[in-house]
């Protein structure tokens, strides 16, 4: 038996290479690498169930810690590769440990985007991405009273919600002019500061934070541009991602906006891997290179890896989807709506159901959904398969999707006539 | 402890015992039955812990949210009428002795 495959990174795309690949029936050794001294664990609740209480470390690992051995999965947990030796095929641990690879997978995801404001010594300036950090936040939660958020994004928001709703005083301050504006339109984005404004949180955009300043190691305010000051003696910070790209960088490979890789995920090097929140792939349905940071990437990409490493060598072409919980609204997104140059709505925010429908060069790219599940599953199938829709269709309330989908699928898996 | 029955696509039947309250998914996971994947956490976003729920108990189960029926639209193995995503389903003492057949795959 060879050295089979390492995996540098214990997050959702590390854990799921490991457990696809035992499913995809591969027998060669598998080792799992990760700085994090814990089992792998589900992020997203960080921000939601787990702040709130509702759930807790045993509810969010992704599977209990005899899952690894069962499996025959040696799980190295806190331990940090240092190098890539792809001369030797070896990568090398801080302990100068080196561990043997005949495919190597680097799920080394992302680190927090520091703000480029100093706040000092100061404490309580707070991210949120890895356990330890949402152990601390859920800690000091308890006893802070007045909280600003720096950053009106996903992480930023819900983080916000969960603070709101555990009684606290609320203030997010975003740069840009409108909230999640990477991601959504601004019917969106209005909808998610009315429901934000109507908890009581403190939506503040445009803002540009210039200080933030306390005395004796404690926080005390925020203070923008212009000199508005918001007092506080918590700030969370929510201001985006940087991907690990170094130790692929250290080691010659391509780097971009991420580890660059092409529809295998294949590094310039055939034999190392690159997926998840590291990863720059190219995606056909945002029409060129993207980097995306989801479960639903993380997993399909590990599951996609799996499938070329057991021995059927597969292109990548899931469907990106993500979704964002805040208060009791949950936000659906298929697709990427990034580019599009058209916009139609099904449903109204005053009813709190809402679908927006974004189309470029009159084809549907993306979909965002609002207590409206069958749009955006229906959507995923429509946007997959590349369903003919037109905007006028999509806006009419009694053209039904489900039945559009099928009747495309059912045309289609019909033999062609000679 | 209510009891639940998992029976893998190929008919193996295992019983395992679910503390009140939690989901017929997490008492998989934990009790490392294959064939509940479980990908987004079991908050309905995806549809790999589907289930089909034995007939004898599927009128007994709270009926699905139009979430849960949306998600069960794309599941991989093609939803039958009896089909639940186990995530949704919290097991009572009523349900002691439930009975999920799980699907060939879930992606």
């Amino acid at each position: 038996m060879g050295p089979g495959t390492v995996i540098v990174g214990t997050g959702q795309a590390g854990f799921q290479t490991a457990a696809s690949l035992r499913s995809e029936g591969y027998e060669e050794p598998i080792t799992l690498i990760g700085e994090e001294p814990h089992i792998p664990y589900q992020r997203p609740p960080l921000s939601k169930g787990f702040p709130l209480g509702q759930q807790d470390f045993e509810s969010i690992q992704l599977r209990p810690g005899r899952f690894y051995q069962d499996h025959h999965i040696d799980l190295l947990a806190g331990k940090r590769v240092t190098a890539i030796d792809r001369h030797e095929r070896q990568v090398r641990l801080e302990s100068g440990a080196r561990i043997p690879y005949e495919r190597l997978v680097l799920a080394v995801g992302a680190r927090n985007r520091k703000l480029a404001v100093d706040s000092g010594d100061l404490d309580d300036v707070l991210y949120l991405r890895s356990l330890e950090e949402a152990m601390a936040v859920k800690e000091r939660l308890q006893s802070a009273q007045d909280i600003v958020v720096i950053g009106g994004g996903f992480i930023g928001l819900e983080i916000a919600a969960v603070a709101c709703t555990l009684g606290k005083s609320v203030t997010v301050l975003e740069a840009l002019p409108r909230l999640m504006s990477r991601a959504v339109a601004p019917i969106i984005s209005d909808f998610f500061r009315e429901l934000h404004a109507s908890r009581g949180v403190k939506i503040i955009c445009d803002a540009s934070v210039s200080e933030i300043s306390g005395s004796r190691s404690k926080v005390q305010k925020v203070v923008l541009r212009g000199g508005t000051a918001f007092p506080a003696d918590l700030v969370m910070v929510g201001v985006g991602i940087v991907p690990n790209v170094e130790l692929a960088q250290e080691a010659g490979l391509s780097v971009a906006n991420g580890i660059a890789v092409n529809e295998y995920l294949e590094t310039d090097d055939e034999d190392i891997f690159a997926i998840g929140d590291c990863a720059e792939h190219p995606c056909v349905f945002a029409g060129g290179r993207v980097r995306l940071e989801s479960v639903q990437n993380a997993a399909d990409q590990a599951q996609r890896v799996a499938t070329t490493i057991a021995g059927r060598r597969s292109c990548y072409c899931a469907l990106p989807w993500f979704w964002t919980d805040q208060f009791d609204i949950k936000l659906q997104m298929a697709g990427i709506s990034q580019g599009h140059e058209r916009i139609v709505t099904r449903g109204d925010a005053e009813s709190r159901k809402l679908s927006v429908f974004y189309f470029k060069q009159d084809r549907l790219v993306a979909i965002d959904s609002i207590n409206r599940p069958l749009d955006h599953m229906i959507g995923r199938k429509l946007i997959a398969g590349g369903v003919p829709l037109t905007p006028e269709q999509a806006a009419d309330e009694t053209v039904d999707l489900r039945k559009l989908e099928h009747a495309v699928a059912q045309q289609r898996s019909e033999p062609a006539s000679h | 402890m209510p009891k639940v029955i998992y029976v893998s696509a190929k008919g193996h039947a295992r019983e395992v015992e679910v503390p009140v309250g939690s989901t017929v998914m997490a008492a998989a996971l934990k009790n490392g039955i294959d064939g509940i994947i479980a990908e987004c956490g079991g908050v309905c976003m995806c549809s790999t812990c589907h289930v089909f729920v034995d007939e004898n108990f599927f009128n007994r189960l709270p009926p699905a949210q139009d979430t849960e029926e949306a998600v069960l639209e794309i599941a991989a193995e093609e939803r039958q009428p009896t089909s639940r995503l186990s995530c949704q389903i919290k097991v009572t003492d009523d349900l002691d002795g439930l009975i999920v057949r799980l699907p060939q795959r879930q992606r």
